[in-house]
């Protein structure tokens, strides 16, 4: 799914949250949204999934506006992966994972014929198979986030929205997440998702969108959005930069 | 809050996590509930032949005994078992709709109101003039919470709105409630507000039923319908909206599921304290704490709790009959306490 908006302006009492923001996130690509604190990433991310309506501007799915899908239409095409979701009760992890098969139970339950198969492959894919059984306020903090990124793959949607996904979790599963996140969209999928960690950003994502204060500060390709200029003036941080097998990186080094 | 998960039968977790479903559990409550309520009829200050008297029932035959049990006996039964069960169902959905295991629904005001509504029967003379006067004005207070609850918190409210305007609602008919017994002219009226608050099943006639069972059993089915918003919202709004489930509109159902349940029942039986909280808790670790499945076994332990309660008032004839209100609060206390207690022990 095609998701894009269009001049978005937010605005919370008298903070402008977003201002005229456009952007367009492709099917099979991995887009970034960067940018420092309180730039207004979570909230371009939640515009972007349809949960946070805008002053201004409009946001469009294939085209179409949100109101013209049923709830569970688009539940089922898109899945959202929230920033530290609190889980309220100790549920086990598959029944925590089965969640994300809400949008396919009818009211008045017909089974849902792909659902063991989806939770299956999500919890595979995330590399928490073997927790399956345990009680979610067991596990550790990087556990629960590969449980609620299972979670929202098992949506099985064709666009995923993840707000911070990497956040708290060891190099490993950091690099894992994130090359589960590139092998959804080299699938065909619509992937976005915020990121604090540039290095990953410019290492795993197609196109980037950096947000300073609500606005947009630049946007394009990593080479072109990750300049030391951009991160200069944004993050206020000079950055180490080097090649590795042909692929070029960078490392955040010291404050300006 | 958190603690709380652990709480309280971890064994329980373990049984059921290999069931299939809570279908044993449901059978085996049904089966607590139908041996209670035979019971329940058999019960009082005439004693009766529960078999030989539906018998004489059945082939109309009049006798003292019928009437006691079609006049009293099931209506009381049936009103045990459609209070304790909206108290029960309804606690289970607000527990799992504020996602806090310490709701219960009296939180968001209906209760207070619909005692308020109440007194302002006892108070005006309305309840002497009619009789169906008293439930009415329950009612009306308990929907008059709802109102209330939606102006102050708003159609988007955060849980936190919630219970805060739930609190203010509460406070304020608390406030109206003393104000009417303050300004009471009549001792009488003020003795016989006191009493009704306490809560109590006695001699409730089959007109109290006929008036509150189909507004309490609309609330139930308003209550049933919120289990997917209730699963769903274990990961927090913005997920479940994102799942498909429409939370402003689920949630307005909710509360007006459980004013309709719980409002029409404090309206006829006074208030039914603790129910509500102790039965999703009782039962919570059988269902794998999953919210959807909670809601049909808590209404059925609530149930079976309620007759309980209410037939071991009538077994015990020492002096005035005991309250209901009383005696649950009684044995729910220090069953709370219970629960305080090994939470404490597990967080250590």
């Amino acid at each position: 799914m095609r998701i894009s908006a269009d001049a978005i302006t937010v605005v919370a009492g008298t903070a402008t949250l977003l201002n005229d923001v456009t952007v367009a996130a492709e099917r099979g690509q991995l887009l970034g949204i960067v940018g420092p604190n309180g730039a207004g990433k979570s909230t371009l991310l939640r515009v972007l999934a349809g949960l946070r309506n805008s002053a201004r501007g409009d946001t469009w799915y294939d085209g179409r506006p949100r109101s013209s899908f049923a709830p569970q239409q688009f539940a089922r095409a898109l899945s959202y992966l929230a920033q530290r979701g609190p889980v309220a009760w100790p549920l086990t992890v598959e029944r925590l994972v089965a969640l994300g098969r809400l949008p396919y139970a009818p009211t008045w339950g017909v089974k849902d014929t792909q659902g063991d198969a989806q939770i299956s492959d999500a919890l595979r894919d995330t590399d928490t198979s073997h927790l399956r059984e345990r009680v979610v306020d067991t596990l550790s903090g990087g556990e629960l986030a590969r449980v609620m990124l299972a979670r929202a793959l098992a949506v099985g949607g064709s666009a995923l929205l993840a707000d911070e996904p990497v956040a708290a979790l060891d190099p490993y599963h950091q690099l894992q997440v994130m090359e589960i996140l590139r092998a959804r969209a080299d699938a065909g999928h619509t992937v976005v998702v915020v990121l604090h960690e540039i290095t990953l950003a410019a290492r795993f994502c197609d196109r980037l969108i950096l947000l300073d204060a609500g606005r947009v500060a630049a946007t394009g390709l990593p080479t072109e959005v990750l300049t030391d200029q951009n991160l200069h003036a944004t993050y206020r941080v000079t950055a180490l930069r080097g090649e590795h097998d042909g692929a070029s990186y960078l490392l955040p080094w010291r404050t300006d | 809050m958190h603690a709380t998960r652990r709480l309280p039968f971890t064994m329980a977790g373990h049984l059921m996590r290999s069931a299939s479903g809570p279908g044993a559990l449901i059978g085996g409550l049904l089966f607590v509930m139908m041996m209670l309520a035979i019971g329940s009829l058999g019960v009082g200050v005439a004693s009766l032949d529960v078999a030989q008297t539906v018998a004489h029932w059945w082939r109309a035959e009049a006798t003292i005994a019928t009437l006691v049990l079609m006049e009293l006996r099931v209506p009381r039964t049936l009103l045990a078992l459609l209070v304790g069960g909206s108290l029960g169902l309804a606690g289970a959905a607000l527990q799992g709709l504020l996602r806090n295991p310490l709701a219960e629904p009296g939180i968001i005001g209906v209760s207070s109101c619909a005692a308020f509504g109440a007194v302002i029967a006892f108070y005006s003379g309305a309840s002497v003039l009619a009789p169906l006067a008293l439930p009415l004005a329950g009612i009306a207070g308990a929907l008059l919470a709802v109102v209330l609850l939606y102006a102050l918190a708003g159609r988007e409210a955060s849980t936190l709105t919630l219970i805060l305007a739930g609190v203010a609602i509460n406070g304020f008919a608390a406030a109206a409630t003393a104000l009417a017994l303050n300004l009471s002219p009549n001792p009488f009226a003020v003795t016989e507000i006191v009493f009704w608050m306490m809560g109590s099943l006695a001699d409730r006639s089959t007109a109290h039923l006929q008036l509150a069972a189909p507004l309490m059993l609309i609330g139930c089915a308003l209550l049933l319908t919120s289990g997917r918003m209730l699963d769903a919202l274990t990961l927090g709004e913005d997920t479940a909206a994102s799942l498909g489930v429409r939370v402003g509109r689920q949630r307005l159902l909710l509360v007006l599921g459980t004013a309709l349940a719980v409002g029409s029942g404090v309206a006829v039986t006074g208030a039914v304290g603790f129910v509500g909280l102790v039965a999703p808790h009782l039962m919570r670790p059988w269902v794998g704490h999953r919210p959807s499945q909670l809601l049909i076994v808590s209404a059925l332990a609530g149930a079976v709790l309620v007759l309980a309660a209410d037939i071991a008032i009538r077994l015990i004839t020492i002096g005035p009959e005991l309250k209901l209100g009383v005696v649950t609060a009684l044995i729910g206390a220090p069953f709370f306490l219970v629960l305080v207690m090994r939470l404490r022990r597990q967080t250590i």
